[in-house]
């Protein structure tokens, strides 16, 4: 019998009790007795638990979802007739900073990180996303920021120079206070989390799948969120980097964007875009991934495609990164390389058109089950189409001339990212909600809230269009009625009113069926993917015996006579779980994984004062470091009892060795 | 008051007019296609049969390939390509309708951005026959106009819908827009990037005119500011050139030489004051200057404490501005 290398002995009792059906529902509760987070009001601060974290990480996204709709509800009332004085220009300009902060930063990318660290782990047959504290840390930080940026907006010091903060009007110079430093340590706050999160997605994704889910078996939906995981790890430092700079600029007086002093203001443009570019399609990926889970299962066939529909998916992702100089077309960069992105902006259509020409393929020949999320994933292919070809438009470099920063391009985003992801995610809440919640939503007013919000969308956004080509530009607190514009701005305004009304009918019945909705079995759907395979909602270890995969949509497959359904012989009283290869998903090895603990939270805090310090003063990131480093070296300390339970993993395995 | 056309459809110069053509060509293919998806999607959704509940997946598919489908979303991607090849086709060939607009006897002005006003600066010719005037351009129909771009704070963006499409003003960098106005006019412009709390109203005229009107209006601007003959006048150039007025503001010919806000040598010659805010009559250059903050909040021109005596003096001697 080995010890460990400080002379630890085995742990007596551990690592004996094995998983498996053969168990039954002894070991099944041993399991979630294991994973479990601990009870009560501290433990709500020490959660590790993937389910735990998603579901408050999704709540948390939809509260600024929420926020940044009733900003947005301001904007549509002050526009509402020309010359309103309902907001003056300085809120005005912090409201609509802050409307596209939060749903740029706080809503869009995070939401469905969200749903991710919630769903993946059910679809790729996982117990636990890899690195489960650091899942629990990235939250807390996401939080941290948002209640920073909100913080300050209530104390009128909220960001007022657009959620794109050029420079100079963000620089020392133009942008007084310490509005532009809050909107930029907000950036500094999502990035970490959202960087953590790509990876937290990214290793679950190559290690954590359930045996036999090789690469080509992995569902749509995952496919979607591991190509936006790693275009997160290469878009996000741009905009890290840019934001870094910028605070450097207005607290350490560097010149990076200083034209007097040789730096350049358009190295922030690059740089943003360089992000912001990708940043559209890493939030309208995952709406994809969804519509690409939610088809089979409504048209009762598998997906057509699933190979040109992966790389198309792995396309966007690339060519994602070759557009950003489009949103740049009016500045003075040279004409020639403008024209290459023009022709880099039409060819990334091509993998958008030839998924929706295989989901067409799909509902053509499948049998439809019209349920509520099928009409939302129907309003996708008229609205994101039409916000598609908008975008098309300002691929040009000429016609992007006369309607770039107007009114349609206002139109035009929102078609893309209400239309290409709100409306997606609406469609993945209904569908999904019974795995979270364990009953069904509420069918009749889901479809008033579908109508509601399809109608009130596009009679809010379409006059948009006309508005922009009638001249009018963007970020303006007011206009002059000579202009003409006030009648279509005010139509806006009353379907603004009725998309929220909709928004608002579908909150209610989420939180209704909670309570009086429909109980909803494992598979209310009749769906083919892992997660229905687990209880609704999950039981604390997902799965009492891990699956084996024998097909792309292993609940509808099933499996071949002779071959084996599930795995067995994982430790049910250690938090053990099993990696498998990337490619082949083979059984790889077996890994502990950590406990819960306060250390993410406390870390997350000591984070926080760093970075809200560093607004202030250079030296926070000095003074700042130190408490910090402290929690880190708690948060890692190995324990003794870890060491001595892994011991007792293998030497059960040698007492098995020696038994045969 | 008319405020000018300002529409990018209504185009009323060859770069409007190629753009807006572009325009019909983007817009025609789009509908074409739009049509068309929603076409095949109605007929998916009418072929299909509907279920209620939860059937057996038809599981018929599962590696079997599916050459009838598969041949339709080729051909449909095949022709999307063709269809996207249009669109650059068209897009690059205006890209180069626009570089060739002939730029021959072109008028050159300089426009320059500021926190939020244009100064436009006509530079063509000797020193004595340049001058400097702000928020409005004034052009002979039929002749280009080369602007060249600077901003002196903030980045902004110089858009003339009728007539030309945009261009960034970017500090530390130059740039420059070519335009043409084929018929007499008044058109709008405005600035389109954002700029910080009055982006709303840093409007600006271009006036289109004959070319013999035009060459009239260029005398007239280039001449210094006539004296005014009324006392009460010349007690309001007194005044504007010892109170504060002459701090930021210029009026050639007199002692008032400020390089922060618009040239005021011809005021009174334009239509709007404060770059579009307001119609350019005796009782709104009172009541801005009385408090501009009450029109456009945020501005950088203070309210200058003054009686209402000496008000209408000032607003007289502008008024004498010709």
């Amino acid at each position: 019998m080995r010890h460990g290398p400080l002379g630890e002995k085995p742990h007596p009792h551990k690592g004996r009790t094995k998983d498996g059906l053969a168990g039954g529902e002894v070991v099944a509760r041993v399991l979630d007795e294991t994973w479990s987070d601990p009870p009560g009001f501290l433990g709500w601060f020490c959660a590790v638990n993937h389910k735990a974290i998603g579901r408050r990480f999704l709540v948390t996204c939809l509260v600024f979802f929420a926020l940044g709709g009733l900003l947005a509800a301001t904007m549509r009332m002050q526009l509402s007739r020309p010359g309103n004085t309902l907001v003056g220009p300085d809120l005005y300009n912090q409201i609509f900073t802050m409307h596209g902060s939060t749903m740029m930063f706080l809503f869009a990318v995070p939401v469905f990180q969200a749903v991710a660290i919630y769903l993946v782990p059910l679809m790729v047959g996982a117990r636990a996303t890899a690195f489960p504290r650091m899942t629990a840390y990235s939250y807390w930080i996401f939080v941290f920021g948002g209640v920073m940026l909100y913080g300050a907006f209530f104390v009128n010091a909220g960001p007022d120079a657009g959620w794109f903060s050029y420079p100079p009007l963000a620089g020392p110079e133009y942008g007084a206070g310490k509005r532009s430093d809050i909107w930029a340590q907000m950036i500094t706050f999502t990035e970490v989390s959202a960087l953590l999160d790509a990876v937290i997605i990214i290793c679950t994704v190559f290690k954590m799948r359930a045996p036999g889910m090789t690469l080509n078996r992995i569902p749509l939906y995952v496919w979607a969120m591991l190509v936006v995981a790693f275009m997160i790890l290469f878009a996000m430092p741009a905009v890290a980097l840019a934001s870094s700079l910028l605070i450097m600029d207005r607290l350490v007086a560097t010149h990076f964007y200083n034209p007097g002093e040789g730096g350049d203001v358009l190295l922030w443009q690059h740089l943003f875009w360089f992000f912001g570019h990708p940043e559209v399609y890493l939030i309208f990926l995952p709406g994809l991934g969804m519509i690409s889970a939610m088809i089979p299962t409504f048209a009762r066939r598998p997906m057509f495609g699933y190979t040109a529909m992966v790389l198309s998916l792995i396309a966007t992702g690339f060519l994602s990164f070759g557009l950003w100089v489009h949103h740049m077309f009016a500045t003075n960069v040279p004409e020639l390389g403008k024209t290459f992105f023009t022709a880099a902006s039409m060819l990334i259509a091509i993998p958008t058109a030839v998924q929706i020409y295989c989901w067409i393929a799909t509902l053509w020949t499948g049998r439809l089950n019209f349920k509520v999320p099928l009409y939302y994933v129907l309003s996708f292919f008229v609205i994101l189409v039409i916000g598609g070809m908008t975008g098309l438009m300002l691929a040009s470099v000429s016609l992007d001339s006369q309607v770039h920063d107007s009114y349609f391009v206002v139109a035009h985003l929102h078609y893309v990212l209400i239309g290409g992801a709100v409306f997606p995610l609406f469609g993945a809440l209904y569908y999904w909600y019974p795995k979270f919640c364990g009953h069904l939503m509420s069918e009749r007013l889901g479809r008033w809230s579908f109508w509601l919000m399809f109608v009130g969308f596009n009679v809010a956004f379409f006059p948009m269009h006309i508005l922009g080509m009638n001249g009018m530009p963007r970020r303006v607190y007011t206009y002059p009625a000579e202009l003409g514009w006030g009648t279509l701005n005010f139509v806006s305004t009353l379907g603004a009113a009725t998309l929220a009304i909709g928004i608002f009918l579908t909150l209610v019945n989420a939180l209704r069926s909670a309570r009086h909705g429909e109980a909803a079995g494992a598979d209310p759907w009749g769906a083919g993917t892992l997660e229905w395979l687990a209880a609704s909602p999950p039981r604390t270890c997902n799965f009492a015996a891990l699956p084996v995969v024998h097909g792309r949509d292993p609940l509808w497959q099933g499996v071949p006579a002779g071959q084996v359904d599930h795995v067995c012989g994982l430790a049910a009283d250690v938090r053990e779980v099993l990696c498998t290869t990337v490619a082949d998903a083979k059984p790889d090895s077996r890994m502990i994984f950590p406990e819960p603990t306060p250390a993410p939270f406390v870390a997350a805090v000591a984070t926080t004062v760093l970075f809200v310090g560093s607004i202030f003063t250079p030296w926070a990131v000095v003074w700042g470091s130190i408490p910090l480093a402290i929690v880190l070296v708690w948060w890692f300390w190995p324990s003794q009892r870890e060491a001595e339970e892994e011991l007792a993993l293998e030497s059960t395995e040698e007492l098995r060795a020696e038994q045969a | 008051m008319n405020p000018g056309v300002h529409d990018m459809l209504s185009a009323w110069g060859p770069q409007a007019g190629h753009v807006a053509w572009l325009w019909n060509v983007f817009l025609a293919i789009c509908t074409v296609v739009f049509v068309a998806l929603m076409v095949a999607l109605f007929m998916a959704l009418r072929r299909a049969p509907r279920i209620d509940a939860p059937e057996p997946p038809d599981l018929g598919t599962v590696n079997v390939p599916e050459p009838r489908l598969r041949r339709s979303v080729a051909t449909a991607a095949a022709i999307t390509i063709l269809g996207l090849l249009a669109l650059l086709v068209a897009s690059v060939f205006t890209d180069r309708a626009l570089a060739r607009l002939p730029l021959q006897d072109a008028v050159n002005i300089q426009v320059t951005g500021h926190q939020w006003w244009w100064s436009v600066k006509y530079v063509d010719g000797a020193v004595s026959e340049t001058f400097e005037t702000a928020n409005e351009i004034h052009v002979p129909v039929g002749r280009a106009v080369v602007v060249q771009l600077a901003a002196a704070d903030v980045i902004h963006s110089f858009w003339i819908p009728s007539l030309a499409g945009k261009r960034d003003l970017i500090p530390g960098r130059s740039a420059t827009l070519a335009f043409r106005a084929d018929q007499p006019g008044i058109y709008r412009g405005q600035c389109a990037e954002f700029c910080g709390l009055q982006h709303a109203f840093m409007a600006f005229e271009v006036h289109a005119h004959p070319p013999a009107e035009y060459e009239r209006w260029r005398r007239l601007q280039v001449a210094t500011a006539a004296e005014p003959a009324e006392a009460q006048a010349q007690r309001g150039k007194q005044l504007f050139q010892s109170v504060s007025c002459a701090m930021c503001h210029t009026i050639q010919g007199t002692l008032a030489q400020g390089k922060k806000a618009p040239d005021l040598t011809h005021l009174a010659s334009r239509r709007t004051i404060a770059a579009g805010t307001l119609p350019n009559t005796a009782g709104n250059l009172a009541s801005w200057i009385a408090d501009p903050h009450r029109h456009k909040p945020g501005v950088t021109m203070p309210a200058i404490p003054m009686s209402g005596e000496d008000l209408a003096a000032i607003v007289a001697y502008l008024g004498t501005l010709q």
